[in-house]
């Protein structure tokens, strides 16, 4: 059960996050090394309980988790795993880590771990949770862009109800005003939905 | 000329108000600095960016700075604190069950009473088999060691008689309610949360137990200090201002609504005006009593770092890892606190200087004046409850003194 230094066992990860779809692709990634066996943790309850279960060689844990500080106190006192789970073992992972941290995740690897196994790694996890940060952005950029539209359409119906206009005029309407003002449409259309709600006529 | 911009950690309380406010109200910026904070859920992820270049500083727990310096956790790397922005502050929280049993009632419990009424609860606790389980917010807070210090002196033991277990600070009242934990030390908002939520009832003020006890300090890497030391003294004149917009009575809503807006706590405007204005609502439905000094954030030079407080501290940290007392890990500790830094931050505007940097901790019972070397300053009581006075110059005489 104890994790074992030779590693003649495969390397156990154990993958912390709240977020399953985040925790999936970074699995995905994982499990094209050699050698791994990955377990994904997303409860918060009975984590240090799971962990110990585990036996990992290897924890990752994004750094938005609120459960670090716990974890870190069960590595301080727990006796329960074969040697202490350290931010990094050695001079040369700390490179390794640094790039971790940069790229939101944290690692913790049991004493004793061999560097080389460590490297491959986390450059692995760092480029999965880059990955998924970019996903992320684009998916937000997508939604914002969609909420603007929805707001440009309310404005527009505004002015069609309000001034009896059509639908191709009050756009023209709104796209004059943004070119006077030097402003994004989106930011008029916004301005017309706000002052129509203020009005009470929202 | 450009401002210069400094980025600031910092987890989501009430006393990571100096810096807020350093910024909010533009005293940082009066003084030429922009500052960019950057909220965090844990203080591993605090420390974290704080080591690895993120930020330049941090809102830490005092403990944290000391335990990182001495590489408790993480390979060793020199903090210092040249500011500590703030003294208690936090509160002990039981559930209403464990508060009963102890018989608290009305205002807060006096530590004595409630500790020897604690005792035999705890101890046929223990001799069940389901020890009675305190949560405290990290391992290397001042929280833990207040916790810790309060026990031990009511003769119960941390980690015998007692379990000691982290509970983040948002999933304290959580963890009160489900009956994980039976008492939580954290900071506020949180022991408000847990009585407003009816998960619990305040019992004991941290500032009880230690009536002057450090709290969150200002940590940088020694080197990021020594190359910014110049805005790092323009960030201690801001946050002193800060410090004392903060304690005036007539800005207390206004500094309550920023401090609860989403960039920041994201919390009740009305739960932290009372804990900025030391007034705790103890148990659901009761009274709000006034606890004087609750929360310390100003006066009596309570930004000054003194040595003494590092060294307290590190004497805890010895007692509850068990280690054994080194000189050479002292002389580290007591470089950690930063006096030199402060002083020059400060010398020639209208703030109190002390003439000293290091004091017998707890040997005050009563107002008196002490020695500056600029302004007048006068020290209230500073007393552990217990009367137990710490001498920094005889560290290991204490530990073994408190067996």
């Amino acid at each position: 059960m104890p994790a074992c230094a030779a590693l003649q066992h495969a390397m156990r990860i154990a993958l912390v996050d709240e977020s399953s779809a985040r925790a999936s692709v970074i699995r995905e990634g994982l499990a094209t090394l050699a050698d791994c066996e990955v377990f994904v943790v997303t409860e918060r309850r009975g984590l240090v309980v799971r962990i110990e279960e585990i036996a990992p060689d290897i924890i990752l844990i994004d750094l938005g988790n609120p459960s670090r500080d716990v974890l870190e106190e069960y590595f301080a006192v727990s006796r329960a795993l074969a040697r202490p789970i350290a931010m990094f073992v050695d001079e040369s992972d700390e490179e390794a880590i640094a790039a971790s941290i940069d790229a939101g995740v944290s690692a913790y690897v049991v004493d004793g771990l061999a560097a080389g196994r460590i490297r491959p790694l986390i450059d692995v996890a760092v480029r999965r949770f880059n990955a998924f940060a970019r996903l992320q952005a684009d998916l937000d950029e997508a939604r914002g862009k969609l909420a603007e539209r929805e707001t440009i359409d309310r404005a527009k119906r505004i002015l069609m109800d309000g001034r009896g206009l059509t639908e191709p005029k009050a756009y023209a309407e709104i796209r004059k005003a943004a070119m006077d003002q030097g402003r994004k449409i989106a930011e008029i259309a916004d301005a017309i939905v706000t002052a129509h709600k203020l009005m009470g006529e929202g | 000329m450009m401002a210069e911009e400094l980025t600031i950690g910092f987890l989501p309380l009430v006393d990571a108000c100096l810096p807020i406010l350093a910024r909010e109200h533009g005293f940082a910026e009066e003084e030429g600095l922009s500052l960019r904070l950057v909220k965090d859920i844990s203080w591993a992820t605090v420390l974290d960016r704080l080591l690895y270049g993120h930020s330049d500083a941090a809102h830490l727990v005092a403990p944290l700075a000391i335990a990182t310096t001495l590489g408790r956790g993480r390979p060793a790397q020199p903090l210092s604190v040249p500011f500590v922005l703030g003294l208690n502050g936090n509160a002990i929280t039981f559930r209403p069950e464990l508060a009963a049993q102890v018989g608290i009632t009305g205002g807060l419990g006096d530590p004595t009473a409630v500790g020897a009424a604690l005792r035999p609860i705890a101890l046929a606790r223990a001799e069940a088999g389901r020890p009675l389980r305190f949560g405290s917010v990290h391992r290397y807070s001042s929280h833990n060691y207040m916790l810790r210090y309060w026990l031990a002196a009511c003769g119960v033991r941390p980690d015998q008689d007692v379990e000691i277990a982290t509970v983040p600070p948002p999933f304290c009242a959580d963890a009160l309610e489900a009956g994980e934990v039976d008492a939580i030390c954290v900071g506020e908002p949180w022991n408000s949360v847990a009585v407003e939520r009816g998960a619990g009832r305040i019992a004991l003020a941290t500032a009880q137990v230690w009536r002057r006890g450090v709290e969150k300090v200002l940590a940088l890497r020694e080197p990021v200090l020594a190359e910014r030391r110049d805005a790092v003294e323009r960030l201690i004149r801001a946050m002193c201002r800060a410090g004392r917009h903060f304690v005036d009575p007539a800005n207390r809503d206004a500094n309550a609504a920023i401090l609860a807006r989403a960039e920041y706590l994201d919390g009740n405007p009305g739960l932290i005006g009372r804990a900025i204005s030391d007034r705790l609502l103890l148990a659901r439905g009761g009274e709000i009593v006034h606890f004087p000094d609750f929360m310390f954030q100003y006066r009596e030079a309570a930004n000054f770092p003194w040595v003494s407080q590092a060294e307290w501290l590190y004497s805890q940290m010895v007692r509850w890892d068990r280690m054994a007392f080194d000189p050479v890990d002292a002389r580290k500790v007591a470089r950690v606190f930063r006096p030199d830094v402060y002083r020059s931050a400060l010398v020639g505007t209208g703030e109190p200087l002390p003439g000293a940097s290091s004091k017998v901790e707890g040997s005050l019972h009563q107002k008196t004046a002490v020695g500056t070397q600029q302004g007048a300053m006068t020290l209230e009581s500073n007393r552990f409850f217990d009367g137990r006075v710490f001498d920094p110059s005889d560290i290991a005489g204490y530990l073994a003194a408190l067996g």
